[in-house]
């Protein structure tokens, strides 16, 4: 019974849904800069690198759901196009950024051979895919800065927001999800009680 | 909202009847070399011919100042940023705080750093600006060889963009009335962000498991090799346009080794 | 006799993860050209016997047993329009389907304009999807399902979400475009508008079999009764009448000179409209799609503040909180004096259980927890929602949602009751519910206004009525007609990107 979630093609579900949670985070990345437009840009150290771990839940979480290779990649390269299209503050420079660091967190899911969708591989996946977006900024954005004050703090939060907020986060946020049963067409909603 | 009721760019403009892929490229192509350096004099040169194509895109210079200001923004934070973590320090000094000093050297890193961000990201809004969303999925799937389901389940999603933004609404109104709200606190407004996007979110995948049933239905995972309704082709004017962007950028960068004012990436 | 189009021996299906049967042991045949209702109560099973007839069911999804055959192609047509259109432009959805079947790319743009024409589809190519009406998109997915040119059509209740007049719309669509050789299996709560479409009735069960077939008179003489109690909207059966009996009490809220506009709208969506809500009275808004009657509704619930005119609460209804305008009070404060009931029930849900659901009110209200306790107790128990006080609220069907979103708000005690079509889509049972409820509601003392167009409503319950006269050209009151901007793109608006 389990058979199409579990062989590499993707249905028509597995791709509407990726792309829909990638448009649903282009949305919410859009009111979250509303909300957060005048605090987050007086404290930029501190504050956004802390946030950033929410730039990178579309990777993971769309992985967790969809459970299929290419998932993450798929899911934060369409995130990233999205926001751009509507209106950030960094721009095309996300258009570039996203796959970057949409590869990194699929990274983390293909060494395991797309075999386990649990919360370490999860963690990592935050984690490498923050990775790859803190070091895409240190070298493109923030190259005339200081390392001990600024980059490598800047690297050490981005990784640590993402491997919470993207990694530990997209999985609680997946078992969330499945208890409305809004994933019952995948793996991760099966494991709902029998009603 | 995430809607505007005027569009941006005239269809009918030179630039803007390109090729949606050959305007992406053409895009990628400009943008890319002049992040390789961190002068303020080559982002300034690129920047001046992004703002010079602007009416060739279909644009007026009025609607683009207030659809970037987000970008306008975010690059006055980066330049304000820079002068304050930045360690730069030649020239002579303008100020200085006990550790910290400004120098015309840091004004000048920041400078570029502003610089590059505008010159990079004006030709993405261009581009953006100007392209029917269903035509750049056309384009990337006759054109750039993207696999059609991918291309068009993203377009499909994309649809539902103005759903969603009507949603998010009605999930605040619905939550006021239910007698929640946020008040002052500052932790209470992120969770009450954090309760609502879960709602938008889960609504979304609803919808979205509904769209997928509906397309099935409608053929989408019969297997057969889609045909194509719209054609996009690529002409000589497109390839023109992406040649043409490459070899300007490529001037910048030339006109920044000249003037001796060239400093590399990897600092 | 010719081949059936559809057979099925002894077919049933059961979702994964669910213990009870959806269907089982339906035997049924339908022959080519034959146009069937199919009928029964919630729950029976009609739309995954539809999706099973149109090929949606995948293997990995649940168990089928017994045999399901279709002669031919089959199109279904879903009851949510916007998450069955897939692009931005009308013509390019219709084209959709084609491309998919790998029509050659010559065909594919006449039989588009066949299929538009034959629908009656009244814009241009061009026209962007989400600038219809429900009733226009409703027949922009017809026209996309015919322009494949199925042998069965399937309609899982396609005007269930459309007022009166998209309804007509469909209906009239379906009637002109079906070509006679089609076979059709229509799933629809509005029977009696329907039957002209049909010349077979069949009826499921609550159990999934098949309880009734035949001609409709015929069903409908023999099964009437049964039918009306399971739910089934049976033409000619009268609805109760629940008036309100005694006098009105005092005026509760009053609006004056009330207009709003949504912020990006060309045109406002409501301009000077005066209405008072008096206690333990129903009144009832009226008027076309586009007058403004959700913008009403949400300016009556303090929910947002009019850009022109007063909304105001008298003593009566808040205390000492009348000298504020609603929508300056805390949200806090709202719920306790005005509730108000969505359209969507799921955009009120804010916890993961029923119960907490429903003690969320009481408890924001400040109530202690024995009371907040009795009184969770006591909506489940007159909601019939006890055995599911565990369950997440999404996970509830339609009619339980409604009744679930209608009793958070009683929770918090309110004076006064604002709900936008909470009959929409409804059957027989859980519209009668939903009327008693009400009027136990009215007749405790407490003011409610309904938001609606169902005309059975009003006559049932309203005791005053407020017909709000047509508003410009703008199909969805609840959001203008917008464009897709990509950064300043316009996804198509009618008129500006010439075919």
């Amino acid at each position: 019974m389990e058979s199409t979630t579990t062989t590499g093609r993707w249905r028509t579900v597995d791709i509407v849904v990726a792309a829909v949670i990638a448009v649903a985070f282009g949305v919410i990345f859009w009111a979250w800069n509303l909300l957060w437009n005048g605090p987050a840009s007086a404290v930029p150290l501190p504050g956004r690198a802390l946030m950033y771990g929410v730039w990178l839940v579309p990777a993971v979480l769309g992985a967790l759901v969809v459970r299929k290779p290419g998932a993450a990649f798929f899911t934060e390269t369409v995130a990233a196009l999205v926001s751009v299209a509507l209106g950030t503050e960094w721009g095309w420079t996300i258009a570039l950024q996203g796959p970057v660091e949409a590869l990194a967190g699929e990274l983390a899911f293909a060494l395991l051979l797309y075999r386990s969708y649990r919360l370490p591989v999860a963690l990592l996946a935050g984690g490498l895919a923050g990775l790859a977006a803190a070091l895409f900024d240190v070298f493109v954005w923030y190259p005339g800065y200081s390392w001990v004050a600024f980059r490598l703090p800047y690297l050490g939060l981005t990784v640590l927001s993402c491997v919470v907020v993207a990694g530990a986060g997209s999985a609680a946020l997946t078992r969330s999800l499945a208890r409305t049963g809004v994933l019952d067409r995948f793996a991760a909603g099966r494991a709902r009680a029998t009603v | 909202m995430v809607s505007q009721p005027l569009p941006l760019a005239r269809p009918g403009a030179p630039l803007a009847r390109r090729n949606p892929v050959a305007k992406l490229a053409a895009g990628t192509a400009f943008s890319l070399p002049l992040l390789s350096t961190l002068d303020p004099l080559t982002p300034a040169l690129g920047l001046a011919v992004a703002l010079a194509a602007v009416p060739g895109f279909g644009v007026r210079y009025r609607d683009l100042a207030r659809r970037s200001w987000p970008l306008l923004a975010g690059a006055l934070t980066a330049f304000l940023t820079m002068l304050v973590f930045g360690t730069v320090h030649s020239g002579s000094t303008w100020l200085g705080l006990g550790p910290w000093r400004l120098t015309t050297g840091t004004v000048v890193a920041a400078a570029g750093l502003a610089l590059r961000l505008l010159a990079v990201s004006l030709p993405g809004v261009l581009v953006f600006a100007s392209t029917d969303p269903t035509d750049l999925g056309d384009a990337l799937v006759q054109n750039a060889r993207l696999p059609a389901r991918f291309a068009l389940g993203a377009l499909a999603a994309f649809r539902l963009v103005p759903l969603l933004g009507q949603e998010w609404r009605l999930l605040g109104l619905a939550r006021r009335a239910r007698g929640v709200d946020a008040g002052r606190s500052p932790v209470a407004r992120v969770r009450l962000f954090a309760a609502r996007s879960f709602a938008l979110l889960a609504g979304a995948i609803r919808r979205g498991t509904r769209l997928a049933v509906a397309m099935d239905a409608r053929g989408f995972d019969s297997g057969l090799p889609r045909t194509a309704a719209r054609v996009q082709r690529v002409g000589p004017a497109d390839w023109l346009l992406v040649v043409l962007a490459g070899g300007l950028a490529a001037a910048a960068l030339a006109a920044s080794l000249a003037a001796g004012t060239f400093r590399p990436l990897g600092g | 006799m010719a081949t059936a189009t559809v057979r099925l021996r002894g077919f049933g299906w059961r979702h994964a993860g669910r213990r009870r049967y959806a269907l089982r042991g339906v035997d049924l045949s339908v022959g080519r050209g034959e146009r069937v209702l199919l009928l029964g109560p919630s729950g029976a099973g009609k739309s995954t016997l539809l999706a099973a007839l149109a090929g949606l069911l995948a293997t990995d999804s649940g168990q089928a047993e017994g045999e399901c055959v279709v002669d031919g192609r089959a199109g279904i047509v879903f009851q949510d329009p916007s998450t069955q259109l897939v692009m931005a432009r009308a013509g390019d959805d219709v084209a959709f389907g084609l491309e998919n079947l790998a029509v050659p790319a010559g065909q594919i743009w006449p039989r588009v304009d066949a299929a538009l024409r034959a629908v009656g589809f009244g814009y241009p190519r061009a026209r962007s999807t989400h600038a219809l009406s429900g009733g226009e998109q409703q027949r922009l997915a017809l026209a996309g399902v015919l322009a494949l040119r199925p042998a069965l059509l399937l309609l899982d209740e396609p005007t269930a979400n459309l007022d009166p007049a998209g309804a007509a719309l469909v209906r009239a669509a379906l009637a002109a475009a079906l070509p006679a050789d089609t076979t059709m299996i229509l799933v629809e709560h509005r029977v009696a508008e329907s039957l002209p479409l049909v010349d077979r009735v069949l009826v499921l069960g609550g159990d999934g079999t098949v309880t009734a077939d035949g001609a409709p008179a015929q069903v409908f003489a023999g099964h009437g009764a049964t039918l009306a109690a399971q739910g089934v909207w049976v033409p000619g059966l009268a609805v109760p009448s629940r008036r309100g009996t005694g006098p009105a009490g005092p005026d509760l809220l009053a609006g004056t000179a009330l207009g709003y506009r949504h912020p990006g709208a060309a045109t406002p969506a409501l301009s000077h409209v005066d209405v008072s809500v008096p206690a333990a009275r129903a009144l009832a808004v009226t008027g076309p799609n586009g007058a403004g009657k959700s913008t009403l509704a949400l300016l009556l619930g303090g929910l947002v503040r009019p850009d022109t005119g007063t909304v105001a609460a008298t003593a009566a209804l808040a205390g000492h909180h009348a000298g504020t305008p609603p929508y300056r009070w805390r949200a806090a404060t709202l719920a306790r004096h005005i509730g108000s009931v969505f359209q969507n029930p799921e955009h009120q849900f804010l916890t993961g259980r029923v119960d907490t659901e429903l003690a969320l009110g009481p408890r924001r209200a400040g109530l202690a927890a024995p009371a907040v306790r009795s009184i969770v107790d006591e909506l489940l128990v007159r909601l019939r929602l006890d055995p599911l006080a565990g369950a997440n609220p999404y996970t509830l069907s339609g009619g339980q949602a409604r009744r679930l979103s209608v009793a958070t708000a009683l929770a918090a005690s309110p004076g006064m009751l604002v709900l936008d079509e909470p009959t929409f889509g409804q059957d027989r049972r859980t519209w009668c519910d939903l009327v008693d409820l009400l009027a136990g509601v009215r007749d405790a003392g407490r003011a409610v206004v309904l938001v609606t167009h169902d005309a059975d409503l009003v006559t049932a319950l309203a005791d005053r009525r407020l017909d709000l006269p047509p508003g410009p050209a703008d199909p969805d009151p609840v959001a203008p007609p917008a464009r897709v901007a990509v950064d300043g793109v316009a996804a198509a608006g009618a008129g500006d990107r010439p075919w």
